[in-house]
């Protein structure tokens, strides 16, 4: 073959850049994450961003309007309702992180074995059936009200309602990568069922679980709100956002403040992991969104060419 | 061949059993390899190629599959071992490559640490010795600039280049035999002609045996020193390679060897047609298996199943007529185009 003189192409950019590129070309993403950054500094920092106790009661000051010494007002008991949002965001995204890592966890594993096993298969998907079955706040207030309204019982009802959806969304993907050649590749090469579970199955099925991760964490927030709002979730005195609108509800016409506000967090919050999740399903799966950049530029041609004959 | 065979499979069945019934994949195939022979397996889609090499090393699902007969390699029965020695055979002794390169490498993985994996299944070494060990396997396969695939993930990879990668993945524990399943179906004729060189290139400095299975006549031809042609699960057909294209004996083979498209001008002449699909597996019954799609079938074929015959030294083939076929001429007709390939 005829030598060939190399020719200069510019090196390609590291792995790295190309991440960040795509992550600020992503706007759902950036979006989400800043509401979610926001929203957890807030519950990291409470005890140094307001200088009240949540559960200090001076009835005094009972319901006081937003004013520069009670930035949300106060409630019927005089506790600062700023104090009190910022505290019950804590306790929310305590739920729905432990939800979401504890169902996680288990959903990955209960999704692989199913794709692995079809015994395992026909007894877990039928038992998630079954769960599936209840309505999950109807399922949820069921498990609080046998185990007692905790903390630690919230979290454990929330994980039970939400391990099916985890648990389908793994084993689906893990289906489909099992059909995937290199899987019998593993085999050939003698490679045994963990190694090709743990290390080859696992990151493929990662990317569709965080994004369902994700939205578990937006729902078992939501989930706990409306508990603790119908007195069923995390007992009075603490402050949740639930607790907060429960606490509003009767007063609503007096006191605006005390519903309003720990409703737009709740929205925040919900808004900011919805787009988080929708950013990082097409941050983590290219195609999806190439494709649909793709499909827009076919119908902008098609609508061009319509528009000439 | 005095010399022992590397791999010699007696009688292997293969039976999967599905919602419809058992289905008798591979019924009744004999063959063996020598040692650094290549040996081409073909036939047509469903005939049971893949499964009689996949049934070497035991890939299937244990429990719906059930294998007969005997796969001796290596003085042992490949069916009696244990999952863990056959995982100690698999990879190791016996490779295989896939006809699929671009689903064949884990995505999420990079080269150097898939084909790094594959060394450390089975030999103990560190870390930065695999690595030197898989470097040296991916110069072997003549990939460009070795080093950076190292590092690359197989989407940055072209199909010839992943189906490279996949052969040094294949030859990391120096197999004795190596199993390639239609390696070069899906990749274009240059890249195709570039690894078929390669794999004979690699055969003869490892001495290993190659069992390759294609429904590609010029790629046998190319490759291989004696063919077997199978027909639903069975070996119709067995010859060396100059024999196979000059002498076919079954209506079979003859049949294929008349479907090749020639490009020495000849236009307007149709391409030969084998008539008929393949029946369904299931649906075999005891009759010679091609009768229904054969030409010269007789009643003879449709009662009774024939047997493979020794037709001269080393040549089998399964066929009542074999004899009264080739006396007319019947299946020569098509076998004076190929003797270029």
């Amino acid at each position: 073959m005829a030598s060939l003189e190399p020719i200069a192409v510019s090196a390609p950019p590291e792995r790295g850049r190309i991440a960040w590129r795509r992550y600020f070309s992503n706007p759902l993403l950036v979006t989400g994450t800043a509401i979610m950054s926001v929203v957890a500094l807030l519950a990291l920092l409470a005890p140094w961003i307001t200088s009240y106790d949540p559960y200090s009661i001076e009835t005094l000051n009972r319901l006081q309007p937003p004013s520069g010494e009670h930035l949300f007002g106060t409630d019927q008991l005089g506790r600062d309702v700023f104090t009190r949002v910022v505290y019950g965001i804590r306790v929310s995204l305590l739920v729905g992180a432990s939800v979401t890592a504890i169902a996680g966890a288990i959903g990955l594993l209960v999704g692989l074995a199913s794709a692995y096993s079809p015994v395992c298969d026909h007894i877990f998907m039928r038992i998630c059936d079954g769960l599936y079955a209840f309505p999950s706040i109807l399922l949820a207030i069921s498990i609080v009200a046998i185990m007692g309204p905790q903390t630690g019982n919230v979290i454990l009802a929330l994980t039970i309602v939400y391990i099916p959806s985890i648990a389908r969304i793994v084993r689906s993907a893990a289906l489909v990568v099992q059909e995937k050649t290199f899987i019998e590749g593993l085999r050939a090469q003698g490679a045994g069922v963990f190694r090709i579970m743990g290390l080859h199955m696992l990151p493929n099925v990662l990317s569709p679980l965080i994004v369902q991760a994700s939205f578990v964490f937006a729902v078992s927030i939501l989930t706990e709100a409306s508990l603790s709002f119908l007195g069923a979730g995390i007992p009075a005195p603490e402050p949740s956002l639930g607790n907060l609108l429960l606490d509003g509800k009767n007063v609503i016409f007096k006191a605006w403040w005390m519903t309003v506000f720990p409703g737009v967090f709740i929205i925040l919050m919900i808004l900011g992991l919805n787009l988080l999740g929708d950013g990082l399903r097409d941050f983590l799966d290219p195609g999806a969104g190439s494709n649909k950049r793709f499909a827009k530029r076919k119908n902008a041609v098609r609508r061009r060419r319509r528009r000439s004959d | 061949m005095s010399q022992a065979p590397l791999l010699e499979i007696k009688h292997l069945t293969t039976k999967f059993s599905t919602e419809q019934g058992i289905v008798k994949a591979v019924d009744g195939v004999s063959l063996h390899i020598d040692p650094e022979e290549t040996v081409g397996i073909v036939g047509e889609s469903g005939c049971g190629k893949s499964v009689t090499a996949e049934s070497i090393l035991r890939l299937f699902d244990e429990k719906t599959t059930e294998y007969g007969g005997q796969i001796l390699f290596e003085g042992r029965d490949l069916l009696q071992l244990s999952e863990e020695e056959m995982r100690k055979v698999r990879g190791n002794r016996i490779s295989i490559i896939f006809q699929d390169p671009m689903s064949s490498l884990n995505p999420v993985y990079t080269i150097g640490d898939q084909i790094m994996e594959a060394i450390r299944l089975h030999q103990r070494t560190s870390r930065r010795q695999a690595r030197e060990k898989a470097l040296e396997l991916l110069r072997l396969t003549g990939i460009s600039d070795p080093e950076r695939r190292l590092r690359s993930y197989p989407h940055e990879l072209s199909g010839g280049m992943r189906q490279r990668v996949m052969i040094a993945l294949a030859l990391s524990c120096e197999p004795r035999l190596l199993i390639a399943d239609e390696p070069t179906t899906a990749l274009d004729v240059t890249i195709q002609a570039q690894i078929l060189e390669l794999m004979n290139e690699l055969k003869e400095k490892l001495q290993m045996g190659i069992m390759l299975i294609t429904h590609d006549l010029s790629v046998v031809a190319q490759m291989c020193s004696r063919v077997i042609v199978m027909y639903l699960g069975e070996v119709v057909e067995e010859a060396e390679v100059t024999t196979l294209f000059d002498r076919p004996l079954h209506p079979y083979t003859s049949g294929l060897l008349k479907s090749v498209p020639q490009l020495d001008g000849r236009r307007k002449q149709k391409l030969y047609e084998i008539s008929g699909a393949v029946p369904a597996m299931h649906e075999v019954e005891a009759c010679c298996r091609f009768a229904p799609r054969c030409p010269f079938a007789t009643e003879l074929c449709r009662s009774k199943a024939p047997s493979l015959e020794e037709a001269e030294p080393g040549h089998r083939v399964r066929c009542w007529h074999y004899k009264d076929i080739q006396a007319n001429g019947g299946g020569s007709d098509g076998s004076g185009l190929l003797v270029t390939a």
